[in-house]
């Protein structure tokens, strides 16, 4: 008796606590503790419920795997995410959409029709499965206190938990999820709430899941060991191979659909969003969630099975009823209130968007339409608004309550979660190809979702209602009036699927069938067609939105503001209008009002009432004319035109952009070429000071020593020719250097034997190697191919790297080899020497006019001033490549190729 | 005898040198990079070094700071080189040089400041 009390103690602190957290959060909305990427994943979690905490388990342990695709549907779908959320996330922004009723409806036109069509299916889809929460709360509890109860009619209201529960749920969701008129407006206490009960159920799962996996067993593979001992234990852990994988199949489809439409999960994703880019991240965090809450759903299941192998125990409660059995009151205790956290969150945002749809999609339309109201004044519909919709709170979870109380006893958590999956898969032709494609008509939607969920109901309710007994069993076993095809579980004959799969395949085949055909035969009206063009191309219209619904007719800007101000009050109605008005450069003083006033006023209203009532409350204050389809198309033709323009000046700024850019670069790259070329004067210079300073020597010491002996004299004069030479040979380079950087210089290439060249070349140098006593060796290929080139040059080239190696050869048994060699796309010449080598660091910077290195100071080696740059330009003339490859005291090689390519 | 070395990596240059620093009367030492002047510094204490500054291996400053720092005011040393910018004359007259003179050279003016240094 005390244990009860101290439990009802327990879940109502824990509810308490929900209640300050989002009544902190509603104070702090501002803060970037409730406004961030996490809390926006965390929200997406609202997608596990009890079914997940509990009823995993009890799939696992009952059916195998299957309950994984209910987990892997959504991560599946978690890349498409970002094309597909985010495009209806987009929609539902711009025009003030706030529950998947309303995308619809809008989408097709703002008929009020279909708007109420999809809630009504919501609303039988999804009624059931908060009252299985409820459910799951009282077994929950009754499981906790060791009494099994799993329907009990006598069991009075008052004596049960769930029903206070309820009631508690009942004000929190009234406090938190319709106060506000402006249902566009955030509920950020009820998401921060719903976050923290996500990360509450997650952490009561996994503390224990551990506790059954590594502290009642030892670790993963001794449950899977144990329970292999099990009868049935393979066919829980595999996949069945006759029909498992098409089952599977339709399942995993099943909930990517239901991951996008449930109206929780649309409520959650769509209307709570407050930044795209929080897709981003949870993109992947809300697939890790997944996979989390999963890791201990299998040894929890198998355990259960093990642990309570004769006993009668609904696997649906294993993860409650293992720390019970084992008398760990703290952790029963913190499991039920994980069970608690998770019911909870489903129960208070699927409220919520079932009432907004309800208030806005169906009581809204009716009040509007029944002539009593519209005759009275519109100034009390702000508060009929928001009563409305805590009347429905009240509504749909007594409702929810009674449901569970009479009808669903009969059963298992599961089917009801698919079942009510599948009710809203009927809204995935509708909405999910009326985002991509125009064609789809109101009709089309209409039909087909009717068609689908005739189907859906036969498939899958009348089932229900047989194993409730409210029908009889024969239509299940020989179908209506005895006709075998039309058999509820195999319609049509289709035998190979699960009776989930069989309900969702032909509800979703008919619905498609009859939304094609459907919407091929019908003809749209202007306002759809025109809703269609923006909700196709959203990303294109989102900036210009209100230009981009066309309307035409009279309307006065004191009505409309009138009108607005019911409902968003006067100082935020002003103040809106203000802003608008200025932004899009329109007159203030006009009492007519623009076109796009009346959208974005019609835009305001949507988030408060719903886009059909929106749009038939302005058309009281407007009078509308009738307008050409050809219009709608040349005003939308109109605001592309704007958003071109727009996108015509971005790109010329880009231009002017790269072109900055460009003309950066070329006055770098002048700067870079303007300081190479001082370095080289002052280069140049400097080298022609060496020869001139011998020759003035000599020739002072020649005329101030007229007394020199004759040998002396005549040596100092050869001194004084040399290095005229070596001043001569140095102007001779520059002005070569001059000619090919200027492109003065003219080579003609003509075939040319390289051969040949290297022969001729040998002979000018060889005596001159023969006197310092280095040998020359030829390696010439036979049968080189001819390439294109200029003899003189490359001759040039030739001698130049001849010389250097006879100067850089080794002092003693000097040797150079020359060989030519042929690749298949050029020929190459190499000249080997055996001397000290060049070190790595120089060996690109040799072929720069005098580069000076690093250190402006130490010398680099001689000969190397400007011979080998010449060599390079005339190989570059010739497209080819000079490079050299040394290394300390192993001599160096270099190297030119000419491409055989140029021969032609 | 006063002893002179002559510092620089052009034969032709090193050859006008020791022409004329034999001639006035000199024992001539030659060093043909940086490092040969040092280890010649290292054994002999010349009178005067003519020193180059773009050589191989160690540069001109570099001999002529090792100089002073191991041989102080004993050995004068004199820059010779076809460096003639402000700043490459200041920097040599920091690393300690008595004298400073740019090639082309007179060879008068030379010999003129070798004597006034030795005397």
């Amino acid at each position: 008796m005390e244990f009860k009390w101290l439990v009802i103690l327990f879940s109502f602190l824990y509810l308490g606590l929900l209640f300050a957290i989002a009544y902190w959060a509603e104070q702090n909305r501002h803060s970037r503790w409730v406004n961030n990427t996490y809390i926006y994943a965390l929200s997406l979690a609202v997608y596990c419920t009890a079914w997940t905490y509990y009823g995993s388990v009890g799939r696992a342990a009952n059916e195998g795997l299957d309950f994984l695709t209910t987990y892997i549907g959504p991560i599946l779908m978690a890349p498409l995410m970002w094309v597909i959320l985010r495009k209806i996330i987009r929609i539902c922004k711009v025009q003030r959409i706030t529950t998947i009723a309303d995308f619809i409806s809008t989408r097709y036109g703002k008929e009020p029709f279909l708007g109420g069509l999809v809630t009504i299916v919501c609303v039988i889809g999804v009624l059931p499965y908060i009252s299985i929460q409820i459910k799951a709360i009282s077994v929950s509890f009754s499981t906790l206190m060791g009494t099994v109860i799993y329907h009990n009619d006598e069991f009075s209201f008052f004596n049960d938990t769930a029903f206070y529960i309820t009631l508690f749920l009942v004000v929190f969701t009234i406090l938190f999820g319709a106060r506000k008129v402006d249902a566009n407006q955030k509920n950020t206490g009820l998401i921060a709430a719903i976050a923290f009960e996500s990360v509450f159920k997650l952490i009561a799962f996994l503390v224990t899941g551990a506790y059954v996996t590594f502290y009642i067993f030892n670790g993963f593979s001794d449950v899977f060991t144990q329970a292999s001992a099990l009868p049935g234990y393979a066919e829980l852990v595999t996949i069945n191979k006759e029909n498992g994988y098409s089952n599977w199949m339709w399942l995993n489809l099943l909930s990517m659909i239901a991951i996008l439409l449930l109206p929780r999960q649309f409520h959650v994703s769509v209307k709570e969003n407050c930044k795209e880019g929080h897709l981003k991240k949870a993109m992947w965090l809300f697939p890790l969630y997944l996979l989390l809450i999963n890791i201990f759903v299998i040894p929890v299941a198998l355990g259960g099975n093990l642990l309570f192998q004769d006993k009668m125990i609904d696997p649906d409660t294993y993860l409650l009823a293992i720390p019970v059995s084992n008398h760990n009151a703290l952790l029963a205790m913190l499991t039920y209130l994980g069970g608690l956290s998770a019911a909870t969150s489903m129960i208070i945002v699927s409220a919520t968007a079932l009432a907004v749809m309800l208030s806005n999609s169906v009581f809204m339309p009716v009040i509007l339409r029944s002539k009593r109201l519209s005759a009275t004044s519109t100034d009390n519909l702000s508060m009929i608004l928001v009563r409305s919709r805590q009347t429905m709170i009240v509504l749909v979870l007594l409702f929810s309550y009674l449901y569970f109380k009479y009808i669903s006893g009969q059963f298992s958590l599961v089917s009801i979660g698919l079942i009510s999956f599948a009710a809203v898969a009927q809204f995935a032709p509708a909405a999910l190809l009326g985002i991509y494609w125009k064609g789809a008509t109101r009709r089309g939607a209409v039909a087909g979702i009717i068609a689908g969920f005739v189907i859906w109901f036969y498939t899958l309710t009348v089932p229900a209602m047989v194993s409730s007994n409210i029908l009889g069993q024969s239509i299940l076993t020989e179908g209506p009036f005895g006709i075998s095809l039309l058999k509820p579980q195999q319609f049509l004959g289709l035998t190979s699927l699960s009776y989930i799969n069989n309900g969702f395949f032909w509800s979703l085949f008919f619905n498609l069938v009859t939304f094609f055909v459907a919407s091929f035969f019908s003809v749209r009206s202007t306002r759809e067609t025109n809703q269609a063009e923006v909700f196709v191309d959203i990303f294109k219209y989102s900036t210009v939105y209100e230009s981009s619904i066309v309307w035409k007719g009279t309307a006065y800007v004191e009505d409309i503001k009138s009108l607005i101000s019911a409902f968003l009050g006067k100082e935020r109605t002003e103040k809106a209008f203000g802003r608008f008005i200025a932004d899009n450069n329109l007159d203030t003083q006009s009492a007519e009002a623009d076109f796009r006033v009346v959208n974005y006023a019609e835009k305001l209203l949507s988030g408060a009432v719903g886009s059909a009532s929106a749009h038939a409350l302005i058309a009281t204050v407007v009078k509308e004319d009738h307008i050409d389809l050809s219009d709608v198309f040349n005003i939308l033709q109109e605001s592309r035109q704007v958003i071109s323009d727009n996108k015509e000046l971005k790109q010329k700024s880009k231009e002017l952009k790269i072109a900055s850019k460009k003309l950066r670069k070329a006055n770098e790259e002048l700067k870079r070429l303007d300081k190479l070329k001082d370095e080289f004067i002052s280069t140049v210079t400097h080298e022609m000071r060496t020869p001139v300073t011998s020759i003035r020597a000599f020739s002072e010491i020649l005329s101030d020593n007229p007394a020199l002996g004759l040998e002396e004299r005549l040596n100092f004069l050869e001194t004084i020719t040399s290095e005229t030479k070596r001043m001569e040979r140095l102007i001779n380079q520059v002005l070569d250097i001059e000619k090919m950087e200027s492109g003065k210089l003219k080579m003609d290439l003509l075939p040319v034997q390289l051969n040949d060249i290297v022969n001729d070349a040998v002979n000018t140098v060889r005596q001159i190697a023969r006197d310092k006593g280095i040998k020359i060796s030829l390696n010439l290929l036979p049968g080189l191919p001819l390439v294109k080139g200029n003899k003189d040059r490359l001759m040039q080239v030739v001698i130049n790297l001849i010389s250097n190696a006879i100067k850089f050869c080794a002092i003693e048994q000097g040797v150079i080899e020359i060989s030519t060699n042929s690749g298949h796309d050029a020929v190459k010449l190499t000249v080997q020497d055996n001397g000290h080598g060049i070190p790595a660091e120089s060996q690109e910077l040799i072929f720069e006019a005098f580069y000076q290195g690093r250190d402006q100071n130490l010398k680099k080696s001689e000969g190397s001033g400007l011979g080998l740059t010449i060599c390079k330009k005339i190989i570059e003339r010739h497209r080819g490549k000079i490079w050299v490859e040394s290394s300390k005291n192993k001599g160096s090689i270099f190297t030119f190729s000419i491409p055989l390519g140029n021969l032609q | 005898m006063k002893k002179v070395l002559i510092v620089d990596d052009e034969p032709n240059i090193i050859m006008s040198l020791e022409f004329l620093m034999k001639k006035s009367g000199f024992e001539v030492f030659i060093a043909r990079d940086g490092s040969e002047a040092i280890s010649i510094v290292d054994n002999e204490t010349p009178h005067v070094v003519v020193l180059d500054i773009m050589m191989p291996k160690v540069d001109g400053y570099e001999v002529c700071k090792y100089i002073k720092k191991q041989k102080g005011l004993s050995t004068k040393v004199i820059f010779l080189s076809a460096k003639g910018k402000e700043s490459d004359i200041q920097k040599g007259y920091d690393s300690g040089a008595d004298f400073y003179m740019t090639k082309p050279f007179s060879t008068k003016n030379l010999m003129q400041k070798v004597d006034e240094l030795t005397n």
